[in-house]
């Protein structure tokens, strides 16, 4: 490969994932290769269980891989001790979950401003009253988590994510638990947000139509990786 | 990154959601029973080093039971050393109307060297310094006395032979033990009036003290020279052995208080644990987040232990706070007994309770957060598989480690800690093990069984491991209660219900041996004709077998001071009396039967005695020695006058000898013992039902001290109650939710949650009557030889109120839930 490593956020070289059940190895992910330029948006599709979400931990240093490894931005993650990928996650990804995960006990405006304090950001309050109102919630910052519609808890995970302007942003199933329309509205807004900052966008869904929106998709069956255009 | 900020911002807000009350109430009860504890046994040292001169009214005492020689107190004032004297002895005193047993103090110019007699003008009066001691022909008394002869300053009464005039009341007395140490009321007379009262009689057990102040090295030498002086029934109390009596009390009050406390602390350690891991599951979702934000494992352990110690701190204040109120109760209840000024105590205490707290919140809350540490980041998007690992036994040895410290700590002794530690152990496995049997026992039944109540039992089943802990926390809790309550009931009645209605209830002693034939028509005259009157001589033991007795060479205290004293022998012609049973050899039916003594069995079995062993007892100066011939069994219970030893008439009735007797005297007849005293002012009358009161007054105080403490416990085991349903009730809330879900009435849900809590209940109210029942059986058959009744009520109770109170508690915390709308329920478990 020619291209300057700097070009690709993310490179998967190899990577499998075996677990054992009950004694005998299971496979869940073949040796699967791909690079993600910065910038691309990409979609990771397949059906329940084809291994989507174990190539997004893998992919995100949630978890190691059995064969191969994984470089975010040109870091070897097999390399980094838990810490060492943490400290990395926490400067680079932005996460958007299929149930939200926003923590009960803290308000809308606290749940943002986490992972900005975590980072050791002096002016978290500032950014995230700024992406609560680009997600159109600045009247409901003091509010809990459980006061929330499911839409609304999307959108502050969306104002999260961005919050620390992550380089990747790694979202999944994010329109998962949501009715038709009201995730349409939290894809238009992760769209375009993701195309004003710039962000790699990369999503797992098995919404075909979320899909075609991306630039690039790469297809799972039963562990198998088929990259798509 | 300002970990601690956000770690106080989520601390506040799980404060509000109420997750973390329970740690913060174990915590505070945990430090509040020690405190309470610790800085009360804390005051008592301190009053006890900082007034020890006062408490012995003197640098130095000889304590003896007979008048110290001379050259001993000829010795000490040519030294340059102050000295006085003190005989104490009971006896009866009376007014024309009334007469009563008190204990006279005899006191020589000087009394006390240390401290002062405060004295006052009228019963319960402001009382003032005392200049000096009663003058010749005049006595103090205490209010109680005063009140009981309804006698004022500036009447008189009869003290033995003489009529003195009642000159003050007196108020304090430095070195008089407190209630808890006397039987009868004060009464303070001069030295030189004692001959004239002829109530020093051979036979009358008097103490003396020979009381000794002055410069400090002056007092060590004199010191050394009396150790080379000291004669048999002699003995030297200095200041750190003042009042031995008070520090052994406060030792054991100090050991079974610290235990029953340990009980909270415990019980504190297992809510703390409960709730501590329950509220770190419940964060597992929040730190899978964190690490998927970049959290570092530190940072975790950071986020949550500053949360835990902040909570810790407060709950420490707090448990401090109580902890000061708590041990004024104490002091009000015990500090009375032992007549001591309680200074306050210091912060030392209190600082070592709250440290404790912390230790065992530490302890048990560590181990859990150092598992959450770990918890895999991938639990974000993969939850099946992706469990909670169980922490292993090692994380508790952490815990365990915090309370054994905190137990050594505690008891200060490692064999006790050892036997607590065990025993405790013993109980917990053995409570659980069949609390587990139980709630194996109750899901089979569930099996087989209709209804709703089907499934409430197989829910037991379920939740087993939730199951067994509630049931144990509650069994324990139920034990300690029904042990201070029905248990000890149960004892004392049992006790009472082996005394005859009849049981002697008066004792008379000093009797002279001419005045043996004219009481014994009084007693015929007054309907007491069974009245005997036993011969009672004092008499050294010197030698066994021809050896001299060596007193060291025996290790039980309570043999090695009877062998300090003098025994009471008596003789009789025949040798069985009433309770008195032989259990080996043979008695002796005639006086002119060859010399020979009985010994009874229990203190033969302390002296290592046997048949055929010869006693060398000194009576006065006279030698006497004979074989033991007989063992006897006494049934003291009986309140009838007992002897060790009893021997031949012939080996001593010529020996001058004072008797004594007992009878029943119903309460109406009382003015006949006013008429008796007036006859004979020289006779001591002992109401035993009197100092039946007085010890029972007593034990209901150190009852109410160990009931208080107690309390903490109680308080303790509903806490860990509250943390095991929290626990379980997610899971609950969710099955219950379901339950709406699939159509189920809020009737059939309550009748479900009633019968598995009341199993519950129940099941603890079996375990707890099962284990205070063994118990109660044990202490009587054991420890106080009486006979054991089953009590049903025991059972019954335990049972009834263990499942209502389950239930209702269990129900409540529940009660929510059930109006909820399902949805609400099932969205936030999502």
């Amino acid at each position: 490969m020619t291209t300057p490593i700097n070009t690709f956020i993310l490179r998967a070289a190899g990577v499998a994932k075996q677990v054992a059940l009950n004694g005998v190895a299971l496979t869940i992910l073949h040796p699967a290769s791909f690079d993600i330029r910065r910038g691309e948006s990409v979609a990771i599709v397949g059906a329940s269980g084809s291994g989507k979400s174990t190539l997004l931990g893998l992919l995100a240093g949630l978890d190691l891989p059995s064969e191969g490894e994984v470089w975010l931005d040109g870091q070897a993650l097999g390399s980094l001790d838990e810490d060492g990928r943490a400290r990395l996650r926490g400067a680079l990804i932005g996460f958007v979950f299929q149930s939200f995960q926003l923590l009960p006990m803290l308000t809308a405006l606290e749940n943002v401003m986490l992972p900005l304090e975590l980072n050791g950001a002096s002016d978290a309050r500032a950014r995230a009253q700024h992406w609560l109102e680009r997600v159109g919630l600045a009247e409901r910052q003091r509010h809990r988590a459980q006061q929330l519609s499911g839409g609304e808890q999307q959108r502050v995970a969306i104002a999260r994510a961005f919050a620390v302007k992550p380089a990747l942003l790694l979202a999944d199933e994010p329109t998962g638990n949501l009715d038709a329309e009201t995730g349409a509205r939290v894809i238009e807004l992760l769209f375009e947000l993701n195309r004003e900052q710039g962000t790699t966008l990369v999503l797992v869904t098995h919404d075909t139509q979320l899909a075609g929106r991306c630039g690039r998709r790469l297809q799972l069956r039963a562990g198998h990786l088929e990259i798509g255009a | 990154m300002n970990i601690v900020r956000l770690a106080l911002r989520m601390l506040a807000r799980e404060w509000r959601a109420g997750e973390l009350r329970v740690l913060v109430l174990a915590v505070l009860i945990a430090v509040a029973g020690l405190a309470s504890v610790n800085a009360f046994t804390v005051r008592m040292h301190l009053a006890l080093s900082q007034e020890s001169n006062r408490l012995l009214g003197a640098d130095m005492v000889l304590v003896s039971d007979h008048v110290p020689a001379a050259r001993l107190i000829a010795e000490a004032q040519r030294r340059g050393l102050a000295t006085a004297q003190t005989a104490l002895f009971p006896s009866m005193v009376s007014t024309p109307q009334q007469s009563r047993l008190a204990e006279i103090k005899a006191v020589s110019n000087g009394y006390p060297l240390r401290g002062t007699l405060r004295i006052a003008d009228a019963a319960f009066g402001a009382d003032h310094p005392a200049d000096g001691i009663p003058r010749p022909g005049s006595v103090w008394l205490e209010a109680r006395l005063a009140n009981e002869l309804q006698v004022a300053p500036g009447g008189s009464i009869q003290v033995g032979y003489s009529q003195l005039k009642v000159a003050a009341i007196l108020t304090n007395e430095p070195d008089r033990g407190g209630d808890f140490f006397n039987l009868a009321p004060r009464l303070l007379m001069n030295q030189a009036d004692l001959p004239a009262t002829g109530l020093i009689q051979p036979g009358s057990r008097v103490g003396y003290r020979l009381l000794i102040a002055g410069e400090s090295k002056a007092v060590e030498s004199y010191r050394n020279w009396l150790a080379q002086h000291l004669e048999r029934g002699q003995r030297v109390l200095g200041v750190r052995d003042a009042r031995p009596e008070i520090r052994n009390v406060l030792d054991k009050a100090e050991r079974y208080l610290g235990l029953a406390v340990l009980l909270a602390a415990m019980l504190a350690a297992v809510a703390i644990l409960l709730s501590a891991r329950h509220f770190l599951r419940r964060h597992l979702d929040a730190c899978a987040l964190l690490r998927c934000f970049g959290a570092s494992q530190r940072n975790i352990v950071a986020l949550y232990a500053v949360q835990i110690a902040v909570l810790g701190v407060l709950a420490a204040l707090a448990g401090v706070a109580l902890g000061y109120a708590g041990q004024m109760v104490l002091a009000g209840l015990l500090g009375k007994l032992a007549n001591l000024v309680l200074p306050p105590a210091n912060g030392l205490p209190f600082l070592q309770a709250a440290l404790a707290g912390l230790v065992l919140l530490a302890g048990f809350s560590l181990p859990t957060l150092f598992a959450l540490r770990r918890t895999p980041a991938l639990r974000i998007l993969r939850r099946d598989g992706m469990a909670f690992d169980a922490l292993g036994a090692a994380s508790y040895l952490a815990g365990l480690a915090a309370l054994t410290a905190l137990l050594f700590w505690q008891v200060r002794d490692t064999r006790l800690t050892l036997m607590v530690l065990s025993g405790m152990g013993a109980t917990l496995l053995l409570t659980v093990l069949l609390a587990w049997l139980l709630v194996l026992g109750a899901g089979w039944l569930g099996a087989r069984s209709r209804g709703s109540w089907r499934q409430g039992l197989l829910n037991l089943r379920r939740r087993a491991g939730g199951s067994v802990i509630q049931v144990s926390a509650f069994t324990l809790g139920m034990l300690a209660l029904l042990l201070l309550t029905v248990v000890r009931g149960d004892l004392l009645n049992n006790w009472r219900a082996t005394l005859p209605a009849d049981a002697p209830n008066r004792f008379v002693i000093n009797i002279q041996p001419d005045q043996v034939a004219p009481l014994q028509v009084f007693f015929r005259s007054h309907g007491q004709a069974e009245a005997t009157l036993y011969p009672m001589i004092r008499g050294r033991l010197t030698a066994i077998n021809g050896h001299a007795v060596n007193v060291a060479a025996y290790a039980d205290q309570q043999t090695r001071r009877l062998l300090e004293r003098e025994f009471n022998l008596s003789y009789a012609d025949r040798l069985m009396q009433q309770g008195n049973q032989l259990v080996a050899g043979y008695g002796w039916n005639s006086a002119n039967a060859a010399p020979q003594f009985s010994v009874e069995q229990g203190i033969a079995e302390k002296l290592h005695l046997k048949l055929g062993d010869s006693l060398s007892f000194d009576v006065g100066g006279t030698p006497v020695s004979a074989h033991i011939t007989s063992l006897r069994k006494v049934n003291w219970d009986s309140f009838r006058v007992n002897f060790f030893v009893i021997a031949n008439s012939s080996l001593l009735k010529n020996i001058s000898a004072s008797y004594i007797t007992s009878f029943y005297l119903p309460a109406q007849q009382s003015d006949v013992l006013n008429e008796m005293v007036k006859a004979y002012p020289n006779l001591t009358v002992i109401d035993v039902s009197a100092i039946m009161k007085t010890v029972q007054d007593m034990l209901d105080r150190v009852t109410a001290a160990v009931q208080f403490v107690f309390i903490f416990s109680l308080a303790s085991g509903l806490v860990v109650l509250y943390a095991a349903l929290a626990a379980t009730r997610d899971e609950r809330a969710l099955e219950t939710a379901l339950w709406r879900v699939l159509g189920a009435r809020r009737g059939q849900l309550l009748v479900a949650q009633v019968t598995e809590f009341a199993a519950i209940g129940l099941l603890a109210g079996l375990l707890a009557a099962a284990g205070a029942s063994a118990i109660g059986w044990a202490l009587s058959s054991e420890v106080f030889n009486l006979p054991y009744h089953f009590n049903p009520m025991l059972w019954i109770s335990a049972m009834g109120l263990g499942s209502a109170g389950v239930a209702l508690a269990g129900v409540a915390g529940l009660w929510g839930i059930s109006r909820e709308a399902p949805l609400a329920t099932l969205r936030a478990a999502v």
